[in-house]
Formats: structure tokens, C-alpha cells, sequence
């Protein structure tokens, strides 16, 4: 109670200083950048459910190719001591929009963008033990 | 008071003799038992089979340590008392289904995919991905019999083999994916095999098939619309392309899993066979190979499996549309039942006779038995992440 009454105090006593108008402007700029950040972080940060969800997909659908271990199959192997060595964009871009006269398909309509970057962190850094 | 006498002669007679085979016949009513109706189930992710019947539709016990079963695939010894597991870490398992244990293993690759047994039911073939090739065993031992790589181009490059089935005159054939070619491989005499390649067969063929005549081997192919058909009778005509067109001006979708041709779904005389990249089942003519019908399923197909007097025809579809089974009416090409067993149905087996099918529902972690006259659910039996299914009635049949 103490503490917030003197933030309190304090912001009033700034207010007092400087003009209304710029604060305002502040606020409201301040304000719409922690909104875009939060919006970002959503993106970004995928709940665990989907997380899961995720892994299966690497190990059982990427797997039909790739193996269940990912240690190659019709496709090749995507085990992180290959998949750490190749630019994250790349891969991206493959799993996005597939690999032109081979098998491996496009996943643009079955995966978000956060979806890809999971993946991708999956395939470089290998999964996480379950 | 000799009737009594003989009598009580009898009477001891009887329990002496009985007394004698008491032994033997309890022995027999435990462990005598046929193997018709056996199967097994594949347990992908756990290395384990589950050994089934399909008279009382029960399990019977498990068999594990079989290491990565992801993908595999069984054949049968023509006593139907063995199976043999085809593993995706290149191992081949032979297990006993009576005594329910595993006889034998051997780590003979990198990477399997599938394998055959020979007419003569004396050799397993495996066909590998890395090194691409084919490899001999004898089924008795184990011990390898003969080794042979892929190899194609003029650099000595090693193809990934895919589609291997045995055929009459003990021979295998199976194709080349990455070369494109098929080969015949004549194993009558073991230490001397004579082998003919046909090449420039289609780009990237993912799988193949054989009639139940031993006759025709077909394969799939990926990397272009039709198939590649051989007539086993008249190798000299080489291959023939067959359904070169039907996906034409159609836009293919995106392939999330490969088809895969397994038996022979041919009903009267027409053949079902699923259309890479379409939601489709191809229909074409035994004979003159031409297309007489395609029909709008679901999904794209993965399995397009014929009951075994060929009337209804039982498909399943690739990611993500893989919680679906459709059952298709032979004389109409009509779709008439929608099942919906539940999230990845991996694989469909029919009992010898066809009164059953096995369906495999990985994510639900069970296996549903279906009634196929009324085509309802009779029973579920659980399973860990269930994916191939495999009856012993398949030991007597070419190409399975």
C-alpha cells in the first residue's frame, strides 16, 4: 500500500512538470509497443499442448520419410549434427514450401509460423526427451 | 465269476493305460494348436509384436526386443509357425508364434523397409534403403546367402530398394527408387543368381506389386502420374506405362505420406489402385490396363485393400485425413460406408475368408475388429500405437 501510493506520487509529481499533451503521446506509444511485444511473445511461445502435438507430427508424420528416430528413411536423416549445420531460414523454407521433384511436400497449409519455428528448433537442437 | 474276473481285468487294464497316457494327453490339450488362424501386430514404437487369433478375436501373448519397428513388415513360413519381422533398423526377426518367443535375430542393415519369402519357402529377402540392395537369408539359420547392392549410373551409386515380393520359378523382383529400374532376380540356384534389370522404368517408383498369379509385377511411381507394369511371363516385352494420364490437368496436392500397393486389389477384373496426390481410387481393366473409373474418396489413399472375394474394397487415407475408412462397393464404384475408427489408421487386415477386418488406430492405441457383411465395429482389442497387421493365412500366397 505504501510502496504504491508513492509510485503514485511520484508519476503525479511528473505529470506536474512536463506538459500533458507529450505524456499522453508517451503513454499511448509506450503502451502500444507492450501490446505488440505481448502479441509477439503469443506468437512465439507455443503452449505445451501444442508443443506435443509438434513432436508427434516430427516423429510420426515427418517420420513416415524420415524414420520414427528421424534417422533417415525414403527421406534423409534429420538428425541435429546435420540439421544444426544448415541456416535456420533454410529450413524453414523447406518445410514451408516443400522441396520441388521430390517427395518432400509443402506444410504451409498445416502449420503456422510458430508451428515452423518450433520445428525447426526441434530438427537443430534435437527433441526433448518425454 | 469269469465275467467278473475278466472285468476287473479290464478295469486295471484301463487304469494302467490310462494312467500311462494321462500325461501325454494333458501335454496335448495344452500345446497342440494350429497356426491358421494366428497373426501378429505391430507395436511400432515399443519394438514389440502382439501375437493374435481370430477364431475368439483374443491376444495371445507378445513378443519383444524386436528394436525399431517403425514401417515394419511381416512375411510367414509356409508352415504359417513363423513369422519373420522386417525392422526399419535393418534387423530381421524370426519368432516363433507357437512358443511365442524369438527364435532369432540379426542386424543384417542400416535401414529396412520390407521383405519376401522365396516359393520354396527356404530363403527371406530383405530389401534395403542404406546400403540400397537386396539380401538373402536362409529362413532355417539366418545366415546370409547372398548380397545385392543397387548400384546403378555410372558412378556406382547405391539406389534405395522398395517393392519386393517373391515370384513363381523362385524368383524376387523388386525396383530401384532413386534409379528408377526394376529388377528380376532368379534365385533358383542359390550360389548362382542371375539377375535381369529392366531400366528407365519411371521416376521415383515408392512401391510394387504382384497378381496373385505370380504374373504381373506393377510398380508405383511418384515422380510422375502412372505405373510400371511387367509381364513376368514375357520379360523380353519389357515394361509397359500403364495409366500414363491420370492426373492430368489436375492440380496434385501436396503428398503427406506414400501410397503403398500392397496384395492385389483386383475384384472381377478390374483392379483398384490409389492416384498419387488425388483424393481418388483409380480404377483400371486386368488385361487391357486401361482406367475405367476413378472414384472421389476422402482423403488420399493409403491402402486400397480388397476383401478377399472381392466385393468390397477398404481404403484409408495419408496425414492429416487418416482418422477415416471408406468402403467401396465393387459392382458400383460407390463409396457406401464411412468409418470413422479414430486418429491415424495406419493398416487394414482381412481374415483369411473375409468375414473380419483388423483395422490399426496408432494414436488411439487399439486395434478395431469390423464385422464387413454389416460393416460395424465387433470389438476393440488395445495395442501400443498399433501400426502393421499381419494374419499367417499371407504364407500361402505369391507376393505376400
Amino acid at each position: 500500500m505504501n510502496r504504491h501510493s508513492q509510485k503514485y506520487s511520484v508519476s503525479r509529481s511528473r505529470r506536474r512538470r512536463k506538459p500533458l499533451p507529450v505524456v499522453a503521446i508517451i503513454a499511448a506509444f509506450s503502451f502500444l509497443l507492450t501490446q505488440l511485444s505481448f502479441a509477439r511473445a503469443a506468437s512465439v511461445e507455443l503452449g505445451v499442448k501444442r508443443k506435443t502435438e509438434l513432436i508427434h507430427l516430427l516423429k510420426q508424420d515427418c517420420g513416415s520419410c524420415h524414420g520414427m528416430t528421424l534417422k533417415g528413411s525414403l527421406g534423409p536423416a534429420l538428425l541435429p549434427y546435420r540439421m544444426a549445420k544448415r541456416d535456420a531460414g533454410q529450413l524453414r523454407a523447406i518445410i514451408l514450401d516443400g522441396v520441388p521433384d521430390t517427395p518432400m511436400p509443402p506444410w504451409r497449409e498445416l502449420l503456422s509460423s510458430a508451428d515452423v519455428t518450433y520445428l525447426v528448433k526441434l530438427l537443430q537442437e534435437g527433441v526433448p526427451h518425454d | 465269476m469269469t465275467r467278473f474276473r475278466s472285468g476287473y481285468l479290464w478295469a486295471r487294464l484301463s487304469v494302467l493305460l490310462s494312467l500311462f497316457f494321462l500325461p501325454l494327453l494333458s501335454v496335448a490339450q495344452t500345446a497342440l494348436r494350429g497356426t491358421g488362424d494366428l497373426g501378429i501386430i505391430i507395436e511400432r514404437a515399443i519394438g514389440e509384436v502382439l501375437i493374435v487369433e481370430t477364431s475368439g478375436q483374443t491376444i495371445l501373448g507378445k513378443v519383444g526386443g524386436l528394436g525399431d519397428l517403425s514401417h515394419a513388415t511381416a512375411v510367414f513360413s509356409r508352415d504359417e509357425r513363423y513369422a519373420f519381422v522386417f525392422g526399419r533398423d535393418g534387423g530381421l526377426s524370426k519368432i516363433d508364434l507357437l512358443s511365442m518367443k524369438l527364435v532369432k535375430r540379426v542386424i543384417q542393415s542400416g535401414n529396412s523397409i520390407g521383405g519376401a519369402i522365396s516359393q520354396d519357402g527356404r530363403l527371406v529377402a530383405v530389401s534395403n534403403y542404406t546400403p540400397g540392395g537386396v539380401k538373402l537369408f536362409d529362413a532355417a539359420s539366418l545366415k546370409l546367402v547372398a548380397d545385392i547392392p543397387a548400384t546403378y549410373g555410372d558412378k556406382g551409386q547405391r539406389s534405395k530398394v522398395i517393392g519386393l515380393v517373391d515370384a513363381p520359378g523362385m524368383k524376387f523382383v523388386f525396383s530401384l527408387y532413386d534409379a528408377g529400374e526394376t529388377w528380376v532376380v532368379d534365385a533358383s540356384d542359390r550360389t548362382a543368381l542371375k539377375i535381369r534389370k529392366f531400366r528407365n522404368i519411371g521416376r521415383l517408383p515408392y512401391d510394387g506389386l504382384i497378381t496373385p498369379d505370380g504374373r504381373y509385377y506393377i510398380a508405383g511411381l511418384f515422380g510422375e502420374d502412372g505405373m510400371a507394369l511387367l509381364d513376368l511371363w514375357h520379360l523380353d516385352a519389357g515394361i509397359k506405362r500403364i495409366l500414363p494420364h491420370y492426373g492430368r490437368g489436375e492440380k496434385k496436392l501436396p503428398v503427406y505420406k506414400m501410397p503403398h500397393l500392397e496384395g492385389w486389389t483386383q475384384a472381377g477384373n478390374e483392379l483398384f489402385v490409389p492416384a498419387v496426390g488425388h483424393h481418388e481410387v483409380l480404377v483400371m481393366r486386368a488385361g487391357s490396363w486401361q482406367q475405367t473409373g476413378k472414384i472421389p474418396t476422402y482423403g488420399q489413399p493409403i491402402f486400397v485393400m480388397s476383401r478377399p472375394d472381392g466385393r468390397q474394397v477398404w481404403v484409408n487415407f495419408a496425414h492429416p485425413l487418416n482418422d477415416t475408412v471408406q468402403i467401396i462397393d465393387v459392382p458400383s464404384h460407390r463409396i457406401i460406408k464411412t468409418l470413422k475408427p479414430g486418429k491415424a489408421v495406419l493398416h487394414m487386415e482381412f481374415t483369411p475368408r473375409g468375414e473380419q477386418v483388423w483395422v490399426s488406430v496408432r494414436d488411439a492405441n487399439r486395434v478395431n475388429i469390423y464385422d464387413t457383411a454389416t460393416m460395424t465395429l465387433l470389438k476393440s482389442l488395445p495395442a501400443d500405437a498399433p501400426s502393421g497387421i499381419f494374419f499367417t493365412a499371407r504364407a500361402n500366397k505369391i507376393g505376400l
